[in-house]
């Protein structure tokens, strides 16, 4: 038999449906945040390693100019490294006769598919090479599925300056190229970057590397230390043009997935807590109204001898239905959105097998925090009825007391009139949950502001970088830099109205024990594609001598402007010089420095030379243009901003879309269970007056504005609060987002704002009008007759 | 009538309710035994502490001072927990505005006490017992007043209380249903043998009486027992 104590549960639940159903959405919305968000991460991050596992992941890289194999034993001597493995990885370029201009790749030697030692590729079409034969190549497969490249197909390649075909024997992934980046590279572009293994033999005939390599891949003891191995790596690569060691940290691939990893571990956290806080003041104010409605029954359990906890479990239960709802719903639409994320995040990683793992363990975990968050609220709110007296529960509690209000000091009363003014003694008689309710409003549209900014965010990089800091129509990558001179052949084409050139030269920065890797550009004098300008492309001094670091670049070597810095050059005639820091910059992405050519081909001891050419040229003849770079020997890649700017757009649009929606929508309840709770319970709280002013001939319109109004103020006040709050919050999350990778500029355009404040206005309108509805039908001899 | 020993005994209680800087003293210092069986009235103006006292007695408030034993409970010294279990056990009340659950129904609220009391009467018997076997299923809202405070007497009487407090049951009751409702209680107090205690302002209830106790102003005015309980039925005013 059900027992009479259920019973009324089911009814009070029955009754309050539509609070206990805006209540559990929130806690629902929590829960999903969190199962979402850390089932991605946990899904990305257990596909990471037992990927890196299986196909033996190196723990350490170095790049080099070139060493022989013999070199491989002695690194395995190094205390700590458990295998080494040699390979050879030269840059090359794919000249699809369907792409206008050549595109970048890069040819990585293999040996047999039994025989590779470290960062083993993963065969997913076609087959492996055959052995003896030179023309054949196992192709990445983002480029692969993003050009509709299939095995058997056939690819020009030029390599050290010769135009030969290859045939994709077989399509692949590697752990290296999850994120199909290279460092120095903002955002991966599948389509125009591709990978090639090409047997060892083939490789080194053709770039004269037979018995050596220049890339060196470690594999660590458990246990050993990353930095003594790198430390040492350096000393034994020295002699053969190394430019530094560095860890799986700075492996660009997994660097780009550690930065994505993080993120969302900060998002799991922060929402959730957000949400969980909202519910918990959710539960407590209906709790309290409800308590209150039910003293004299909470004292009639008690003198029929209900214990206090009893009583009190009473109403803890009528939360854990609302948990249980919301856990509910809040795991099966986390689950969803999980599913959703995780595809979304598949386009940019390549792993063999990632899919959405749902996360039992931080789902119940979160299912537990939400019950600790929720019974807090309730606690509360039970408490105190439940512990007094049953005598004095008894008695209706002391009448209101109302204090001569803000209104009337001010003496404003006969201003604005007694409508307004039972509005804001209203408020102020409950001043902390007026402040709780306007803050959690103020919270759901801080994140809407979030969404926008989402998308703002990286409107913004991308107009800055695209349109301001990058004023040039194409960009050409030489392999080798050339004389500033070289320059003229390029601006004497048909249809270039301009051409200038751009230095950049690999680096080391050194200071005391910290370095990192960067490059330094030089720019030319009076040049105007490009120019030295923060993240805001806010153009930045650059002094005649000396180098302008990137802040966070000067901040990681602890020096000033006025300190020398030591500067590895990683090109050309190798060595160590130092520098003085004449300048930081605020700049958007990576860590550089910045010189004029002139002070940069003075430190490199050269005749000025350039390695990017910028090109401004007559759209009409683009085409024309296109044609004669191709064919160009000296040239690496061309790029049209255009295309960047295109890509770029397509590729984050499905992404920030997809977050921007979930994160309204996730938003939105918040202010509608605020909105709502708190009209229903100052309905009932008032539903007597309110009666009372229709009895003296008050219309329903001037009663719902009563009403109304009490929430309308509420959500004013919370508009500005929470613009306010949203720009905080971006702040914080944007600083979540790796600093020595990106510096994302906080801009939040007027129409995120407008969105933030539009979307919490329809929520609150919306939840107005479900309590108008009942305001339409108020009884008014019910609620007149019923005793309080 | 003999004199049976006292089941509940309550000595020189007082109250005082402390309301900002000014003290109300509710009770005054009262005496006041309750024996085995008897069903006793108590009178008073209204605010002369009648229902100050009924409260200490039946557990569901504390005195300012003096003590109350049950048996040999002192109720005074007890903890939250055991008076909880006092008004669980030994305890029925009935009060003036019902106090029925209102989103449960007569079967309910009477079953909300045989749930947890030892040895219940059924709720159907007990609702029986009050003339209301046919009313079972009704919530509180479609019951006449009288008709709720006997569904509220049926659920003091069903745990087989040793006490039965009566706060005013007729107070909201006109003198037709007021009959009816004394009936029930005097039925109860005859045929389960349940020691009564009822709060009245009405007078002549007070001839229902095995004995009749005068409050006022916190302090027993008076104490009369009557030669012969007249029957409930009897009653007018
Ligand atoms: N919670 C309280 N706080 C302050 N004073 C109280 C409280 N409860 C009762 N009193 C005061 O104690 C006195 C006795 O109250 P009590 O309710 O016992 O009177 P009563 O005899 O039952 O009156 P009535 O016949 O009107 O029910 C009154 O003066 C009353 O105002
Ligand atoms: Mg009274």
């Amino acid at each position: 038999m059900v027992r009479p104590l259920d019973r009324k549960l089911f009814r009070d639940l029955w009754r309050l449906k539509g609070q206990m159903a805006t209540i559990a959405l929130v806690v629902a919305a929590g829960i999903a945040a969190f199962v979402t968000l850390r089932g991605t991460h946990t899904s990305i991050q257990d596909a990471r390693s037992a990927y890196y596992e299986r196909q033996r992941f190196a723990d350490v890289f170095a790049r080099l100019e070139r060493a022989p194999r013999s070199l491989l034993s002695r690194v395995e001597q190094v205390p700590g490294v458990s295998r080494a493995d040699g390979r050879v990885l030269e840059p090359a370029m794919v000249p699809l006769p369907e792409v206008s201009e050549p595109l970048r790749a890069q040819v990585v030697s293999v040996g047999t598919e039994e025989l590779q030692v470290l960062n083993q590729l993963h065969l997913r079409d076609g087959r492996w090479l055959e052995p003896g034969r030179s023309d054949e190549v196992l192709l990445l497969e983002s480029f692969a599925v993003a050009r509709k490249i299939k095995p058997g197909d056939r690819l020009p390649l030029v390599l050290n300056g010769k135009k030969r075909d290859v045939r994709v024997a077989g399509v692949v992934m590697s752990p290296e190229y999850v994120f199909a980046i290279t460092a120095g590279d903002i955002s991966p572009d599948p389509d125009r970057f591709a990978v090639m293994w090409m047997a060892d033999e083939a490789i080194a005939a053709t770039f004269q590397m037979e018995g050596a390599f220049n890339v060196l891949s470690v594999r660590l003891q458990p246990g050993a230390s990353e930095r003594a191995v790198i430390d040492a790596l350096d000393r034994l690569l020295e002699p053969f043009g190394g430019t530094g060691a560095y860890g799986i940290g700075w492996q660009p691939s997994n660097r780009a997935i550690d930065g994505e990893l993080a993120q969302l571990r900060s998002f799991s956290t922060v929402l959730p807590v957000i949400f969980l806080m909202v519910a918990a003041l959710l539960v407590n104010v209906v709790l309290s109204r409800l308590v209150h409605l039910q003293r004299p029954e909470i004292a009639t359990l008690k003198a029929l001898g209900y214990s206090d906890f009893e009583v009190g479990f009473h109403f803890f239960e009528l939360v854990l239905v609302i948990l249980v709802l919301g856990a509910g719903v809040g795991v099966g639409v986390g689950g969803y959105f999980g599913n959703v994320m995780v595809d979304l995040y598949a386009v940019y990683f390549k792993f063999p097998n990632l899919s959405f793992r749902f996360d039992g363990a931080s789902a119940s975990a979160a299912v537990v925090i939400s019950v600790v968050a929720a019974l807090l609220g309730a606690f509360s709110a039970v408490q105190s009825v439940v512990s007094l007296p049953p005598a004095e529960a008894m008695r209706p509690p002391a009448p209101a007391r109302y204090r001569r209000s803000l209104v009337d000091l001010l003496g404003l009363a006969r201003v604005v009139g007694p409508s307004l003014h039972m509005i804001v003694r209203e408020l102020q008689r409950r001043p902390l949950r007026t402040v709780f309710s306007a803050l959690a409003i103020s919270v759901s549209i801080g994140l809407m502001v979030i969404g926008g900014w989402y998308y703002d965010g990286i409107r913004e990089l991308v107009h800055t970088q695209f349109h301001q800091a990058m004023r040039e129509d194409v960009a050409v990558a030489f392999i080798e830099a050339r004389p500033a001179r070289a320059l003229s052949d390029l601006a004497h084409t048909p249809g270039v109205l301009a051409a200038e050139g751009l230095r950049a030269v690999p680096v080391r920065f050194r200071s005391g024990h910290a370095h990192r890797d960067g490059a330094i550009f030089g720019y030319p004098e009076g040049g105007e594609l490009r120019q030295l300008r923060d993240r805001y492309a806010r153009l930045a001094p650059l002094p005649p001598d000396g180098v302008v670091l990137t802040d966070v670049l000067a901040e990681v070597l602890r020096v000033r402007p006025g300190d020398r810095v030591e500067v590895e050059i990683h090109e050309g005639q190798r060595g160590t010089k130092q520098l003085v820091v004449s300048g930081t910059v605020d700049d958007a992405m990576g860590l550089q420095g910045h010189m004029t050519a002139d002070a940069l081909a003075r430190f490199m001891g050269e005749t000025p030379k350039v390695n990017l050419a910028l090109l401004r040229i007559d759209p009409t003849s683009s085409e024309t243009i296109d044609a004669r770079l191709k064919d160009l020997p000296y040239v690496a890649s061309v790029t049209r901003r255009a295309d960047l700017l295109a890509r770029f757009e397509s590729q984050s649009a499905s992404m920030i879309t997809t977050m921007s929606a979930i994160i309204l929508l996730f938003a939105a309840t918040i202010t509608v269970g605020v909105v709502y709770n708190n009209a229903r319970v100052a309905l009932s709280i008032r539903a007597r007056d309110l009666a009372s002013l229709r009895v003296l001939g008050f219309t329903r319109g001037e009663i719902s504005a009563i009403l109304l109004g009490e929430m309308g103020l509420q959500v004013l006040l919370s508009l500005p609060l929470g613009l306010v709050f949203g720009r905080w919050l971006v702040v914080g999350i944007a600083s979540t987002v790796d600093p020595e990778q990106w510096r994302m500029p906080v801009v939040i355009t007027d129409r995120s704002y407008a969105i933030a404040l539009s979307v919490a206005l329809i929520a609150a309108v919306l939840s107005a009008l479900l309590v108008r509805r009942r305001l339409d039908k108020l009884d008014l001899i019910g609620v007149l007759k019923t005793r309080e | 009538m003999s004199v049976d020993p006292a089941v509940l005994e309550g000595r020189a209680l007082t109250k005082v309710y402390r309301m900002g800087d000014v003290d109300v003293h509710a009770l005054r210092g009262v005496d006041l035994n309750l024996h085995a069986g008897e069903l006793v009235v108590l009178l008073g103006a209204s605010g002369s502490g009648k229902s100050t006292l009924l409260n200490i007695l039946g557990g569901l408030d504390v005195p300012s001072g003096g003590t109350v034993v049950y048996r040999d409970h002192d109720l005074t010294a007890a903890t939250e927990r055991e008076l909880t279990r006092y008004r669980r056990e030994h305890v029925g009340f009935v009060f003036q505005f019902y106090n029925l659950i209102p989103s449960l129904t007569a079967r309910e609220n009477v079953a909300l006490v045989t749930e947890i009391a030892d040895d219940p009467l059924s709720p159907e018997d007990a609702l029986g017992l009050v003339g209301l076997g046919e009313r079972m299923d009704h919530f509180p809202a479609q019951l006449s007043g009288g008709e709720q405070q006997r569904v509220a007497i049926a659920r003091a009487v069903a745990k087989r209380p040793d006490l039965l407090l009566c706060d005013e049951p007729t107070g909201a009751l006109d003198y037709q249903t007021g009959i009816v409702v004394l009936e029930v209680i005097e039925a109860v107090n005859r045929e389960l043998g349940t020691t009564t205690a009822v709060i009245t302002h009405n007078a002549p209830v007070a001839a229902m009486a095995d004995r009749v106790i005068t409050l006022h102003d916190g302090r027993v005015m008076g104490e009369a027992r009557n030669e012969r309980r007249m029957a409930a039925k009897e009653l007018r005013w």
